[in-house]
């Protein structure tokens, strides 16, 4: 078990699976294709992500560098959260990326779900989670990963 | 209400404080929240209409679609008239079979609502649909040093790199937000501080590199951070021309797609660049060198997505983002050249070009030109390929590109412009 310090972006209490990505994450290429077929979850459809391809996001604390790619970002992940089909939370080694924020903050404000955010959580935090391990966020940005 | 650190003149207080609306209300309350993420301290005024990236009525935005009736109904509309992405459909120029037109219906089902919103909101004009509203046929040119808020990856690196224009990679809906406040949170790419380069890219190729692989490889190193690019004046030469306009598109876009990149500099090109030279390095900036070995390395890291890997294209999409009126007049002479010199009069595959509905408009005042691209068989359109290809039949095509956005975002597959060229004429 090790213990992480990160910045809360959006507070919240939160246990689940983690699922991980070394690389930056491209919200339109990972979220499009679930979302657009009306899917019960997502499966990450960006091929160019060797680490989610193919991987369910739904539901998961998705462990990032930060995302990456198109300007569509932020709203395709509103969307995601209005289908109710958006990850429990995005724990970010660096700080967020102004596409996250727009997402999240979207979702916060225009959807009333919260996806809790923590950004600022280091390098040795991604070095570390691996997928499928059990992560605790708390509200003050802590992460525990078990 | 949200409770903020940030500074706001006594007008944003009323709004914040609910006094002008609940919808205006949440609309400063995410910009706020947005720039308070950034730590930015103050919102400045925008000195030019914003870009949208949301151009399409896909049901998937179904709560863009809500909120665009509650701006509607409550009489809130953008401060200056705003200009937005493509539009995703093109019957008569992009033929598609019943059932890709059925798939259509069902996909873009919303897109003369949508449009409707979007002309209610502040749309500039029915041919404000283009990636590419930085042209001189399109008109939403920001100048030197202006402070925007636009979306659009490919858009806002080159308003950033090659206009000297000042935003932040805003994300859909953040860019309407500040366009219908005015104002937008001063941090990021808006600062001196946001703009210097923390990366050396030393690009040492023997000729001129691809644009869209340069950039993307540029991208998929530099990811968000801001790469001063040294070695391109060797081939561009120190002149800011149309093609040096083009290229620096091309690669932007691609910087954007495979990376996150919302600025560039380039030695003794964009405008930064002439003014301040290698005093936009940030101390102790990393080095990425760039060479012929290295790109190769790059275009072979490109997965093939089709089914069948040796599949004879179907499909060939040119302009995403879409040409600039000196392009489409390149392409229509280097297809005319190669179809002569293969002694055929039409392309083997279908090909489809794109530029912004201006500059087609424009391009058509030279008949013979128009004639003479449409004479190969090809086909002119201002749809976006992007969104066209994303439904469940089109991403099973096998379908050829020069543009490495596309294939980032679909199964399209990339190609050089000459191999591209090639395939097009002899269909394989």
């Amino acid at each position: 078990m090790k213990t992480f310090k990160g910045r809360p972006v959006l507070a919240g209490q939160v246990k689940g699976q983690s699922v991980v990505s070394r690389q930056g994450v491209n919200l339109l290429a990972s979220f499009q294709k679930s979302a657009l077929k009306k899917a019960k979850t997502v499966i990450c459809s960006d091929q160019n992500n060797k680490d989610l391809f193919g991987k369910e996001l739904t539901g998961k604390v998705l462990c990032l560098p930060q995302t990456i790619g198109s300007t569509t970002g932020g709203l395709v992940l509103e969307a995601v959260t209005h289908l109710g089909l958006q990850p429990l939370a995005l724990l970010f080694s660096q700080h967020i990326d102004s596409l996250a924020a727009a997402g999240v903050i979207l979702s916060d404000r225009w959807v009333n779900k919260r996806i809790v955010t923590v950004d600022n959580l280091g390098k040795d935090f991604l070095d570390y989670v691996q997928d499928g391990r059990t992560v605790e966020v708390r509200e003050d940005g802590t992460v525990v990963v078990d | 209400m949200i409770q903020t650190q940030m500074f706001l003149e006594d007008g944003d207080r009323e709004i914040l404080e609910g006094r002008k609306g609940q919808t205006l209300q949440k609309v400063l309350e995410s910009v706020v929240l947005y720039g308070e993420a950034f730590g930015a301290q103050r919102l400045v005024p925008l000195d030019g209409p914003v870009h949208l990236v949301t151009s399409f009525g896909i049901p998937l935005l179904r709560p863009v679609f809500a909120m665009m009736d509650e701006f509607i109904e409550n009489g809130i509309t953008a401060k200056f008239p705003f200009t937005v992405d493509p539009r995703p459909l093109d019957y008569e120029n992009v033929k598609c079979s019943l059932l890709e037109k059925f798939v259509f219906k069902i996909m873009y089902g919303k897109q003369k609502d949508y449009e409707s919103q979007l002309k209610r909101v502040g749309l500039k004009d029915e041919n404000a649909f283009s990636c590419t509203c930085y042209m001189d046929e399109v008109g939403n040119i920001p100048k030197p040093g202006h402070r925007l808020a636009w979306a659009e990856s490919s858009a806002v690196v080159y308003a950033n790199s090659v206009l000297g224009a000042r935003t932040n990679r805003n994300s859909g809906i953040i860019e309407l937000f500040c366009g219908i406040l005015g104002k937008a949170p001063l941090f990021g790419l808006l600062t001196d501080e946001g703009r210097r380069a923390p990366w050396l890219v030393d690009v040492k190729t023997k000729s001129l590199p691809h644009p869209q692989v340069l950039g993307s490889a540029i991208g998929m190193r530099v990811v968000e951070e801001v790469p001063y690019v040294r070695g391109l004046d060797r081939f561009l030469g120190s002149e800011l021309t149309s093609p040096v306009k083009d290229y620096f598109k091309e690669m932007g876009a691609a910087g954007a797609s495979n990376g996150a990149v919302g600025l560039f500099h380039v030695e003794n090109l964009t405008p930064e660049a002439k003014k301040s030279g290698a005093g936009l390095l940030a101390q102790n900036a990393k080095t990425y060198v760039i060479d012929d070995g290295e790109l190769e390395k790059v275009v072979a890291s490109y997965p093939v997505m089709w089914k069948k890997s040796d599949a004879r294209p179907k499909l060939g999409f040119v302009g995403c983002p879409h040409l600039s009126l000196h392009q489409l007049e390149q392409w229509t002479e280097s297809v005319r050249k190669a179809l002569e010199k293969e002694g055929r009069k039409k392309l083997k595959v279908r090909s489809v070009f794109c530029a912004a509905p201006d500059v087609v408009a424009r391009f058509k005042k030279n008949p013979a030109a128009h004639q003479a691209l449409l004479g190969t068989g090809a086909k002119l359109t201002s749809i976006c390929p992007l969104m066209y290809m994303n439904n469940p039949i089109c991403s099973k095509k096998a379908v050829v590109t020069n543009s490495n956005k596309l294939r980032t975002y679909t199964t399209a597959r990339f190609y050089p412009d000459e191999e591209l060229l090639t395939l097009l004429v002899k269909g394989r």
